[in-house]
């Protein structure tokens, strides 16, 4: 209760200041909002947690109409404590979580309590609960899982009893949720894929039970952990399409497909010529899962790379760039009446509209794909030479086929050295402002990446007829949605001006973030861990090796060692062994990660150092009869407990600024009131 | 040859299932094979030098990779200093070896593939090493399947296997490192292996044998990650092993615990510390013997530079070490990415207003320059005292000082004021102060910060100290942004000052390049000075350690530009080998070297992977409910097997799918050869401990030798692409064109 009250009252506290939008929250607020007007937007993390924000946000009043531009707008009368609301309760059952984990672990109050109390008092995770932020809610369903993880341990004993089945079917539905929220998620799924591992195994060497009952375990748990799962993760995605009808920011990462579902659109109900003619401007987007349209501007490619041509490139947004004229190889398109439309096998030239130059290839390197040829951009007002020539091919189609808009697949030859239009997917340098490269590939293999189709088209010669496209199926868009996710995860590159955080960073709470405020006249928050917490944590870690391999030696030699000291090294081994691979697959991942990396990244795994750390101390303060005789041994695990206590509130006390925000000078300088408290360097308050 | 092996594996089976007097037949057994052992050994060793080192100097042309190789092996024969970052220096150093054996004077330009080498180029001494290592892996193999517990007979197979690996020939037979890394690799391994397996006993000899073993293992281990940065993998693998033997050795409790303690001392000091010390060895001999400068100095910090003969030491020897009040100097940036630079001025002033509409102070521009320049130079000012030149004694300046620094040949102060610099907004421009009389006061005043210092009151040195500026008025720190300026600026670099309260970021740190004390006190006599030449002393080393460090340190870091190379592959097409790499087209006909594995081989390998898994799977279920398939013995044996040669697929493969750089098929080669040495271990499994039926067993052995006949005749029939020669009619190479994706060249006539 006392660690509940307390963790309660930290998070609340001062929870509406300040009043104005904090650093992620322009992104995860505005989503919010987006799923109160319906608008379909595109995102690298899956739906949950934002719609969790938009419903919060939904119940408590807010309309959905406040823009979210940039961090540092003032809220005025918009109704947003609902959603800090939301989040910070939830971040506020992480200590008891954590509270509820250890003592289940190690069966120790005093181990709990420590756990709990470093959390509670922890700057960092103070401040990450108190925004619209989508790491709150991600750490309440993954420590949420752990706990019914770890209750589901304790049952083994009770197979198949209501409560068995019930802290089960708890364990999945919270993987689901920590899986919906971002794709962080899948650690804890692997941490929980792991531990289950590990019981089956246990129960298939327990000669008690019958092939039969293993196989009734596994499937219960295969349903559970695995089925359900999935079934509830889709769901959420089956609610997201549902809920996001209307056209808005993310159309351009689809296909006409799945644009064609979204009111708004000018695919919706599209209603355009059906066959390709020429004269036609048309745009023409690629067939790989986000492949972005074929796009050229006024910039020629860089000295060095290929010729000092015109770039083209593919482009995910919508824009007048991407429009395209369809000619025939002689230009005359001046006749009068109904145009031609072009066939498979056409030859065709395709001109740029803005800028009036050619589709062209020639046999230089492309940019990054150095197999492939380059495709740039050549001529003036449609006049080139014989390398601007395309030949047009339906796929699967014969000789005399009209091309369809929208549905036909086409390919385009090029005439001269028989290459065909490539997308690569590579992401080009600045000099192509990070668009994707064009190239033209001699390998003529049939494959998405050298398909297109005919999105928009425009001819007014040609009569309108209205189109149903093809509309996708559930399990095509669910696919198709997470495949530009992972290309959308994987495109967040670090810019190379940006200061980046490396992963080394985090542990020893090298350096913050900034959610608020820069110079001294502003309410500044800044999101920093409680340095005295972070650095017990970080050496416990240490300690925690030393204390394994020093019991794991001692058994292996066979000493011969007490009961109590027996259960201690198996709560070492066991509890801490758990809570130990939650840390390093929270961890160690990120070493390996290209994309960008921020230090809020490690919170999920500082939440399980804590616990660690709270089980640790716990028995080294224990197991100080080793040293020390009776009564002495006693005095110095009770005063352990005390000076940890302190420290942890004394430090607070001094660092509480960081989360519930500070005003006036820069801590370097003397006025401050974090005066003398920029332990590091690095630290910017 | 196979009809030895045919009859050995019948008496072998024959006596099996006869299954009495085990022990005599055991006796009389090694007397046997020893003879036949030796033979075959003997025989294959023969037979790999024959494949690796027969017309070794053919082509006698620069092939692929040697290109590259090439350039540091004539570097070292000139002892010149350069960083590359593809390895450690043990590689180059074993090429430059073999290059020094055959007298090879460093004169050859290594610019294109294909090119011919002159007469006084040794080719074959060139490529000696590494083709004696690739053939040294052959025996290796052998004897490394024999020490995991299996029969001649499946040593024989991997040998045969390596011997007739075409990638794995082709990779031996040029100035390339992946044999010499298999080599190492293997040797370490199966030192390793010797020594647990002899018996551990007191007499002083045999224990003093068993642990020279030992003792080769780490140096194996030591030459293994001296030769590339992968070999780390194959080496955590070995203590991976060792550290299981070490942990079943503590849980022993019929040795006691002295003898423990002392057992796993010796361990750690033959695997860990032997390795970590030559590792630094390979350094130390690189450093000691590169001691000129070359290309890549300017890479290097100042200091390093200066230890270099030739290059900076020239240039700065001689010169005073503590900066004084009136010192002439260069600073120069301690970012050297990607080029080094000195802080510059000149006579121009910054635009009035930028192209974005943007206001500049439109005082004299202060830039970084990537070239020695008179412009460079800067006069280290007492902000109390008028004069420029340096009293006797000299005073020098310490850390902590407020200095000002006057432009050598414009005499503009150094300054900086609260306007944004031209292309980095949020920062303050830097400028040579020119009053214009617009209420826009001189702000030069600069505070010195050692960042490197020791003592608080630590004299700045050329060199050797790094400099942070810090502006008084405004607590901003000067700062290379890096930036290139536009057309106005030249296109020099950017230099501004950031308000950064980070701990380290080298574009704050300048040091003093080049140093002389001023004696001039009238501007024209200063600038005929500037113009002359720095003067003569002695000169100044820094130690090897921090040479160490700091070469490493570069190593690991310096990026090389990403691009995509025509015959780049990505490593999961290297399981099914979809690609090739052309090393060598002759110059006017056909005749071509391919790095092309053999098929047969390659699926055969995989097919062994796959086995492996799904038959450990399914012992593994099967003992956990109690059904032993197998005696323990047998099993240890097996899961031994499978740590080392799945273990080391596994670390040499899964590693390559997280890089991020351009790979190459012969990057699998390490990988590939555990695959080989897994292969004919797994079947002699099979064929002794899961088929009981005569019938089976004798399908089974006639069934590897259809094998094991059908790789020789692959092996013959990628001969010509492996060796060079002979030359193959365009219609013979379209036949050799197995995969679609393979890239074979055609010369059109």
């Amino acid at each position: 209760m006392l660690v509940a009250g307390l963790s309660f009252s930290t998070r609340l506290y001062k929870l509406t200041e300040p009043p104005h939008v904090c650093w992620d929250e322009t992104h995860f607020g505005k989503m919010g909002s987006y799923y109160i007007n319906r608008t379909f937007f595109f995102d690298v993390h899956p739906p949950l947690g934002k719609m969790l924000i938009g419903l919060a946000g939904y119940m408590s009043g807010y309309n959905g109409t406040f823009p979210f531009i940039k961090p540092g707008d003032k809220y005025e009368n918009q109704n947003y404590w609902g959603m800090r609301g939301f989040c910070a309760v939830l971040g506020s059952f992480l200590p008891i979580f954590a509270y509820l984990i250890v003592l289940e672990l190690s069966n120790s109050c005093t181990a709990a309590i420590i756990a709990a109390t470093l959390l509670i008092f922890d700057t960092g995770c103070i401040t990450i609960s108190q925004y619209i932020l989508l790491d709150p809610i991600l750490m309440f369903f993954i420590m949420a899982a752990v706990l019914s993880m770890v209750k589901f341990n304790q049952q083994r004993y009770r197979s198949f009893t209501a409560s068995w089945w019930f802290w089960l079917v708890l364990t999945g539905i919270n993987l689901a949720g920590a899986l919906g929220v971002k794709f962080v998620g899948l650690f804890v799924i692997v941490l929980v894929g792991l531990n289950t591992i590990g019981d089956l195994w246990r129960l298939l060497g327990d000669m008690s039970l019958s092939l039969v009952d293993i196989a009734k375990h596994f499937l219960a748990r295969a349903f559970a952990l695995i089925l359900l799962p999935l079934i509830l993760y889709v769901t959420i995605f089956a609610v997201h399409f549902v809920v996001l009808n209307k056209s808005g920011p993310g159309d351009g990462f689809f296909s006409s497909a799945f644009q064609s579902r979204l009111i708004g659109n000018n695919l919706h109900n599209a209603s355009m010529p059906e066959y390709l003619a020429f004269g036609s401007t048309v745009t023409i987007k690629n067939l790989r899962i986000a492949g972005g349209y074929l796009h050229s501007h006024w910039h020629l490619y860089p000295e060095g790379v290929g010729a000092r041509q015109q770039q083209v490139t593919a482009y995910l947004h919508k824009d007048y760039n991407n429009l395209w004229v369809v000619h025939r190889q002689q230009d005359n398109n001046s006749q009068s009446g109904n145009p031609d439309l072009v066939r498979h096998g056409d030859i065709v030239r395709l001109e740029h509209k803005e800028t009036t130059r050619n589709l062209h290839s020639h046999l230089h390197e492309a940019p990054l794909t150095k197999k492939h040829f380059q495709v740039t951009g050549y001529g003036i007002n449609g006049t080139g030479d014989a390398n601007d020539l395309w030949q047009m091919e339906v796929c699967g189609g014969r000789k005399g086929d009209p091309v369809k808009v929208l549905r036909s697949k086409v390919r385009f030859l090029h005439r001269a050295t028989g290459c065909v239009l490539y997308s690569s997917g590579k992401t080009l340098p600045k000099w192509g402002w990070e668009q994707i490269e064009v190239t033209c590939s001699p390998y003529l293999k049939e494959t998405p990446s050298s398909q297109w189709n005919i999105e928009d088209h425009i001819n007014p010669k040609l009569p309108n007829i209205s189109l149903s496209v093809l509309k996708p199926n559930f399990l095509e868009i669910l696919l198709e949605s997470h495949i530009v996710m992972f290309r959308g995860n994987s495109g967040l590159k670090p810019k190379d001006n940006e200061m980046n955080s490396k992963p080394w960073h985090w542990p020893i709470n090298y350096q913050g973030l900034r959610f608020s405020g820069v110079n001294a006249t502003e309410y500044r928050v800044y999101l920093l861990g409680n340095p005295v917490v972070w650095w017990i944590n970080l050496a416990s870690l240490g300690l925690y090796f030393t204390m394994v391999a020093v019991a794991s030696i001692a058994t292996q030699r066979g000493f011969s060692l007490g009961q109590q000291r027996i259960e201690h090294s198996l709560v070492l081994v066991r509890g801490g062994g758990l809570l130990m691979l939650g840390w390093l697959l929270h961890y160690a991942p990120f070493f390996t990660m290209g994309r960008i990396l921020y230090f809020h990244h490690y919170f999920p795994a500082m939440l399980f150092s804590s616990m660690l750390t709270g089980l640790t101390l716990d028995i080294l303060f224990r197991s100080a009869d080793l040293l020390l005789h009776p009564p002495y041994s006693y005095w110095f695990q009770r005063t352990g407990q005390l000076l940890l206590l302190f420290s942890i509130l004394y430090s607070f006390y001094l660092f509480h600024p960081l989360s519930y925000g500070m005003t006036g000078p820069l801590a370097h300088e003397p006025g401050s009131a974090m005066a003398g408290l920029k332990w590091m360097d690095s630290w910017e308050f | 040859m196979s009809l030895t092996c045919w009859a050995t594996d019948s008496i072998h089976g024959v006596e099996e299932n006869e299954g009495h007097s085990w022990v005599s037949e055991m006796l009389q057994l090694p007397l046997v094979v020893t003879a036949q052992v030796d033979l075959l050994l003997v025989l294959v060793s023969l037979l790999a030098f024959w494949t690796r080192l027969s017309h070794l100097s053919y082509p006698n042309a620069v092939v692929f990779d040697e290109v590259y190789y090439g350039q540091f092996v004539s570097l070292y024969m000139k002892r010149v200093f350069f960083i590359d970052d593809s390895g450690p220096p043990l590689g180059h150093m074993i090429l430059a070896f073999g290059a020094y054996l055959g007298g090879f004077d460093g004169n050859f330009v290594w610019n294109r593939i294909g090119a011919e080498y002159p007469t006084t180029v040794n080719v074959w001494s060139l490529r000696l090493l590494p083709a004696l290592c690739g053939a040294l892996c052959v025996p290796l193999v052998y004897l490394l399947t024999l020490e995991l517990k299996f029969s001649h007979l499946s040593a024989l197979g991997a040998a045969v296997l390596l011997l007739l690996e075409n990638s794995l020939i082709v990779q031996s037979r040029f100035m390339l490192l992946e044999s010499v890394l298999i080599f190492f690799v293997l040797l370490a391994f199966f030192s390793y292996l010797r020594f647990h397996n002899a018996p551990s006993s007191y007499s002083l000899l045999s224990s003093w044998s068993r642990y020279i073993w030992l003792i080769l293992s780490g140096v194996s281990c030591g030459a293994v990650v001296g030769v590339k940065y992968m070999g780390l993998f194959s080496y955590l693998l070995l203590l991976v092993v060792a550290s299981l033997h070490t942990w079943k050795l503590i849980g022993d409790k019929t040795i006691s615990h002295r003898n423990v303690c002392v057992q796993c001392v010796h361990r750690v000091l033959c695997l860990v510390v032997v390795p970590v010390l030559l590792y630094v060895f390979w350094f130390y001999v690189h450093l000691s013997f590169l001691n000129r400068s070359g290309p890549h100095d300017q890479l290097m910090s100042s200091a390093f530079q200066a230890s270099l003969q030739g290059g900076l030491s020239r240039i700065t020897r001689g010169q005073p070490l503590e900066v004084a009040y009136g010192s002439q100097v260069t600073l120069r940036s301690s970012v050297s990415q990607p080029i080094p630079c000195w802080l510059h001025s000149h006579k121009v002033n910054y635009p009035i207003r930028y192209d974005n509409g943007r206001g500049s102070s439109h005082q004299q521009q202060v830039t970084c320059y990537p070239f020695k320049d008179v412009n460079n130079w800067w006069i280290i000012k007492d902000p109390g005292r008028q004069q420029l030149v340096v009293d006797t004694p000299p005073r020098p300046v310490r850390h902590g000082d407020v200095i000002q620094l006057v432009h050598g040949m414009t005499s503009r102060f150094l300054n900086s004021h609260d306007v944004a610099a031209p292309m980095s907004p949020h920062t303050q421009e830097v400028s040579g102060y020119i009053d214009f009389n617009v209420s826009m006061p001189a702000q030069n005043l600069w505070r010195v910060d050692i960042s490197n210092r020791e003592a608080e009151s630590e004299v700045w040195k050329t060199i050797l100290s790094e400099v942070r500026l810090v502006h008084v008025n405004t607590s901003a720190v000067l700062k290379l942004s890096g930036v290139p300026l536009p057309d106005w600026g030249f296109r020099q670099l950017e230099v501004v000052a950031d308000k950064l309260f980070k701990a380290h970021s080298s574009s704050l740190e300048w040091t003093v390049e080049e140093h002389r004390y001023g004696t001039s006190q009238e501007q024209k006599e200063r600038e005929a000075e500037l113009h002359s030449p720095t003067h003569i002393d002695v000169d100044r080393k820094i130690s090897f350690w921090a040479k160490f460090v700091e070469l490493q340190w570069k190593m690991l870091t310096v990026k090389q530009e990403e691009s995509e190379h025509k015959y780049s592959s990505s490593p999961l097409e290297w399981i099914t080998m979809e690609t090739n790499i052309a090393y060598w087209l002759h110059s006017s006909t056909n005749a071509q070297i391919h790095l092309i594995g053999n098929p047969v081989s390659w699926g055969v390998g995989n097919l062994s992977l796959l086995a492996y898994q799904l038959l450990a799977v399914v012992y593994l279920l099967r003992r956990r409910r109690g059904l032993k398939d197998v005696p323990d013995g047998v099993w240890d044996q097996f899961v031994c097997l499978g740590c080392v040669c799945v273990g080391g697929w596994l670390v040499n493969f899964v590693p390559f799918l997280l890089m991020d750089k351009t790979l190459f098929l012969y990057h699998y080669l390490p990988a590939l050869c555990y695959l080989y040495l897994l292969s004919p271990a797994l079947l002699e499994h099979a064929h002794t401990h899961l088929l009981s039926s005569l019938t089976h067993q004798r399908a089974l052995c006639v069934g590897a030798l259809a094998v094991l006949l059908s790789i020789f005749l692959t092996y013959r029939t990628f001969c010509p692409l492996t060796y060079g020669s002979p030359e193959l009619s365009a219609h013979q190479l379209q036949g050799l064109k197995w995969r679609d994706t393979w890239d074979i060249l055609y010369r059109r006539r």
